[in-house]
């Protein structure tokens, strides 16, 4: 009997130990290595996934806490070929630099704008301080944030 | 659109900046989007560690655990079943056991008898087709060794890795001259490269008997070479391809090239590939840091107010092996003087050998450190002449003409005032100094917080130091495809900087094509040239250089051919690839043996302006705000140029204040992200960047590269600040809550950063209990203005 849940929209199970951390689970059995190491003790942030649309690292939950929820990873978020309103305004405002911290920073950004996020700069500061980026300065990751946050209230202003 | 608010106190209103809308100094054309983001921003770019090989096996390295020893066995438990796993030590290494660069000092693996001079030294290498069993194995591997004693202080330290001197005038002369004299000894520690991505190779046996590796690296050519001697292999069974790389900032200059030496050895005698994977302790424990060092400075100033004497003697540690230490200490020399016009100027550099790993390339190379004590006396003497930092700075920067301590004269790009003046307006540096002076007379015994802005300038040559852009040169080409597509050849490497998006713009400029017309060939030796290393901001500079002179000839050999314009032309002309190689700059001499002439080629110009908060009764600061403004010659990409300077500037920031490595024993003790800490998004300032352009005539667009500048800047501008607001100058970086508490209330100071503390006595319990004294440095920084000698 092997561990069921959904990853991105689709249902998978895998006969694992179930103290096998989530990380390697994606990584490695799922073929999933959109989603990074980057400590491994839940400093970093580079393994974040939405688990039931909460931010996790995922190199902090044994894929036994998995079972039964629904998990968003980086590769979820493009829309097919075409990348998300999120992911554009990344590559627009210069928010991925060497793009290791990109995957985890982009799925706190999207749980941010999800629960109703808004442009807010220190408010956006608060909602990343769980990625570390070395590259940025987070400067424009915050801008590329802050315009899809602009973007969505846009096209939906309720 | 995206509003920045910005701070209280500040008039200007509010900035609307639409991401990539060019303000002054930018190039009004808007700027492609980067080459490999659409990979990067869908989990699609294939970083070392997603590489999948079948059958690949698992490899870990055995390191010493003591800093200075003899390995006199290396002991494998009979318990354990070794037919399971490879071994590798230093007898199965089949050419010369070194880690090549510039000295031959450092092994692949130290070999029995050999001498282990740090701690996190490898001995041996083990690989298993798992996990479990790899673990299960290395617990039964034991170095068997004989201690000996260890040197953790550089100045007790016989052993001398470079020397230099740099001097014009007479220093001692121009010294008993000057009215006015202040002193300083400056520290600062190791600071940690801190990419996310640790480092990491994977090495497939290849059938010819060569071995191909895949990783994560700033320099495939340094790994390159490395191969080909101690592997003995020819260059075409020495292959390296670099993986997408997740940041380097200088650790992955010379540290990949002894991890793809490991990886070959264990997969040419399992023959399977082999994976090297760090975690972040094993990164943190081994890889190399920016060097400590100790900068003793004595600047002298004329009753008429300029500077007329400088004597400085900078001390960096090395580490236990030499790697990139004699470069990285010529430019912390060079430098040393800050950007500053003297006519009497004697510094002497000399980097130490102690038993701590090796420290190496980090950002800014040699300069930050000696930079933070140049712009540190320049604010202590302002203080001391009560006059405005920013207006002394004014009157001493280096103008067109003016020369330097090597006897450079500094002919043209010279944008030292226009960065001041750029970033002091933008900031309104004088109007909130007045503000803070106010404050500070007006603060009341009870108060809690205090406000402070400091200023500092910096130079940074561009390109290698001295000769070494000639020695490099360096090869890039440009191709026109026998499928008649356009392809860029160089080996610099793409870690985010933004060279796979520059690199086309500039060519696909120059050919009159689109941006998406041009590709860019994978940096693997079996297909680019050797474009030298991705390091020392040369890349935009140097090799984007030979890169517009290669489209150049290919556009004038193909419309020659076609008799059209290269654009309509091309998909009918002829095959052909256009290799450049570099040629000296003209005019730019420089002499090695007397360390006098052009020291660079170019110098970049930044001045940054912090503005912090410290509370004051824990001395804990929060940086608020920082301005800069970077002559960078020619912005090629706006917004990559502002990324590489807020990047740059926070990691200053961090060294600033934050990020310490401390050692006891010669081993790291915060050896992991969760003691080891690098600033957050909650931590990071505001930042502005104004990016100015003042071209280098030697490069054909005139750029100067970036990626260094901001980080000399930062963290004297930051330290500068906490002076402002609270009275007290802080020597010692990084400025931690409890060296701006001991330098408010006169208590002592914490020990030294950079420097080991001794391993504690087995008959004392704990190393709390070391003596209070325990500063192993034979001095203390003094602290002002106690020490200023005024005459």
């Amino acid at each position: 009997m092997g561990y069921r849940f959904f990853v991105n929209g689709e249902q998978v199970e895998v006969e694992v130990p179930g103290m096998r951390r989530l990380l390697d689970v994606l990584r490695e059995d799922l073929g999933l290595t959109g989603t990074k190491e980057g400590c491994g003790e839940g400093e970093c942030g580079a393994c974040s996934v939405l688990l039931d649309g909460a931010v996790v690292d995922s190199c902090l939950v044994p894929v036994c806490q998995a079972s039964g929820t629904s998990v968003r990873t980086v590769e979820g978020m493009s829309e097919g070929e075409r990348l998300n309103d999120l992911q554009a305004a990344f590559l627009e405002a210069g928010g991925a630099q060497c793009g290791i911290c990109t995957p985890g920073m982009l799925m706190a950004a999207e749980a941010y704008l999800v629960a109703g996020g808004s442009r807010d700069e220190d408010a956006i500061r608060e909602a990343i301080a769980g990625n570390l980026c070395r590259c940025t300065g987070y400067t424009k990751i915050i801008d590329a944030i802050a315009l899809a946050a602009e973007r969505r209230r846009a096209a939906d202003p309720h | 659109m995206t509003t920045r608010t910005l701070p209280p106190g500040t008039v200007e209103a509010p900035v609307i900046v639409p991401p990539g809308t060019p303000t002054s100094g930018r190039a009004t054309d808007r700027p492609p989007l980067r080459r490999e983001g659409p990979e990067k921003l869908t989990g699609l770019a294939k970083y070392a560690d997603d590489l999948v090989f079948p059958g690949a096996w698992y490899g870990a390295t055995v390191r010493s655990t003591e800093p200075h020893a003899r390995l006199l066995a290396i002991d494998l438990d009979e318990a354990f079943d070794w037919s399971r796993v490879v071994i590798v030590t230093a007898e199965d290494i089949p050419g010369e056991n070194v880690v090549s660069l510039i000295d031959d000092d450092q092994p692949v693996l130290v070999p029995v008898g050999g001498e282990i001079r740090h701690q996190a030294e490898p001995v041996a290498l083990i690989a298993a087709a798992d996990r479990g069993t790899l673990r299960e194995a290395r617990r039964h591997v034991t170095a068997r060794t004989e201690r000996l004693a260890p040197i953790f202080d550089p100045l007790l330290s016989k052993q001398e890795f470079a020397h230099y001197v740099v001097e014009r005038g007479d220093a001692a002369a121009g010294m008993k001259a000057a009215e006015l004299v202040i002193e300083g000894t400056y520290r600062v520690g190791h600071q940690e490269q801190l990419y996310i991505e640790n480092q990491a190779m994977i090495a497939v046996p290849r059938e010819d008997g060569g071995v191909t590796v895949h990783g994560s690296c700033q320099c495939p050519y340094y790994i390159h070479k490395a191969m080909k001697r101690a592997l003995a292999l020819t260059g075409e069974l020495a292959v390296v391809v670099q993986a997408e790389t997740g940041g380097g900032f200088g650790g992955k200059e010379e540290y990949p090239s002894i991890l793809a030496l490991h990886a070959a050895l264990l997969a040419l005698k399992c023959h399977k590939p082999v994976r090297m994977i760090y975690d972040r302790h094993e990164d943190i424990s081994a890889t190399t840091k920016r060097h400590p060092a100790v900068v003793r400075y004595r600047s002298g100033v004329s009753r008429e107010g300029e500077l007329v004497a400088q004597e400085i003697e900078v001390i960096m540690d090395g580490g236990a092996y030499c790697t990139l230490t004699p470069v990285v200490l010529s430019r912390g020399t060079l430098h040393a003087g800050g950007p500053y016009r003297c006519e009497n100027v004697r510094v002497v550099g000399r980097a130490m050998a102690t038993n701590t790993p090796p420290n190496g390339a980090f950002r800014g190379f040699g300069a930050p450190q000696t930079e933070f004590a140049a712009e540190m006396q320049v604010n202590r003497i302002a203080a001391a002449l009560d006059t405005s930092p920013l207006e002394l700075r004014r009157r001493w920067v280096y103008r067109e003409g003016d020369i330097t301590p090597t006897g450079q004269v500094l002919r043209e790009s010279v944008g030292g005032i226009e960065v001041i003046e750029a970033a002091a307006e933008a900031s309104g540096f004088e109007r909130v100094r007045r503000q803070t002076a106010n404050a500070r007379e007006s603060r009341t015994d009870g108060a809690r917080l205090a406000s402070g802005i400091g200023l500092a300038l910096a130079w940074h040559g561009a390109g290698f130091t001295g000769s070494g852009e000639v020695k490099l040169a360096s090869v890039a080409s440009v191709e026109l495809t026998t499928e008649h597509r356009i392809r860029i050849l160089t080996a610099s490497t793409e870690m985010g900087q933004g060279t796979k998006t520059i690199f086309p713009q500039l060519v696909a400029e120059r050919l009159g094509v689109d941006y998406d017309e041009v590709e860019i060939a994978p940096q693997d030796t079996s297909i680019v040239p050797d474009s030298g290393p991705t390091v020392a901001s040369r890349t935009a500079m140097v090799v984007g250089g030979l890169l517009i002179r290669a489209a150049e000839r290919l556009r004038v050999e193909v419309e020659a051919e076609t008799g059209r314009s290269f654009a309509a032309g091309y998909r009918e002309a002829r095959p052909r690839r256009i290799d450049e190689q570099f040629v000296p700059y003209p005019g730019v001499q420089f002499d090695d043996a007397t360390y006098t002439g052009d020291a660079y080629p170019a110098f970049g110009w930044a001045c940054a302006v912090a503005r912090v908060d410290v509370d004051l009764d824990t001395g804990e600061v929060a940086v608020r705000e920082v301005v800069s403004a970077d002559d960078i010659g020619h912005v090629i990409h706006p917004i990559l140029a502002e990324g590489q300077v807020e990047g740059g500037t926070l990691q200053a920031v961090g060294y600033a204040t934050i990020e310490e490595m401390k050692l006891v024993d010669g081993r790291y003790l915060n050896d992991r992200l969760a003691t080891y800490l690098i600033p957050t998004s909650l931590d990071a300032p505001r930042m502005r960047s104004i990016l100015v352009e003042k071209p280098f005539s030697g490069a054909p667009h005139g750029a100067k590269g970036v990626g260094e500048l901001p980080m000399d800047v930062g963290a004297p501008a930051v330290v500068a600040a906490i002076h402002d607001a609270t009275g007290v100058w802080v020597h010692d970086l990084p400025a931690t809550p409890e060296r701006i508490v001991a330098a408010m209330t006169g208590g002592p100071m914490p020990p030294a950063p950079g420097v080991s503390l001794e391993a504690p006595d087995p008959r004392q319990p704990a190393i709390e209990d070391l003596p209070a004294g325990g500063d192993p440095m034979p001095f203390r920084a003094p602290t002002d203005p106690h020490e200023d000698r005024e005459r």
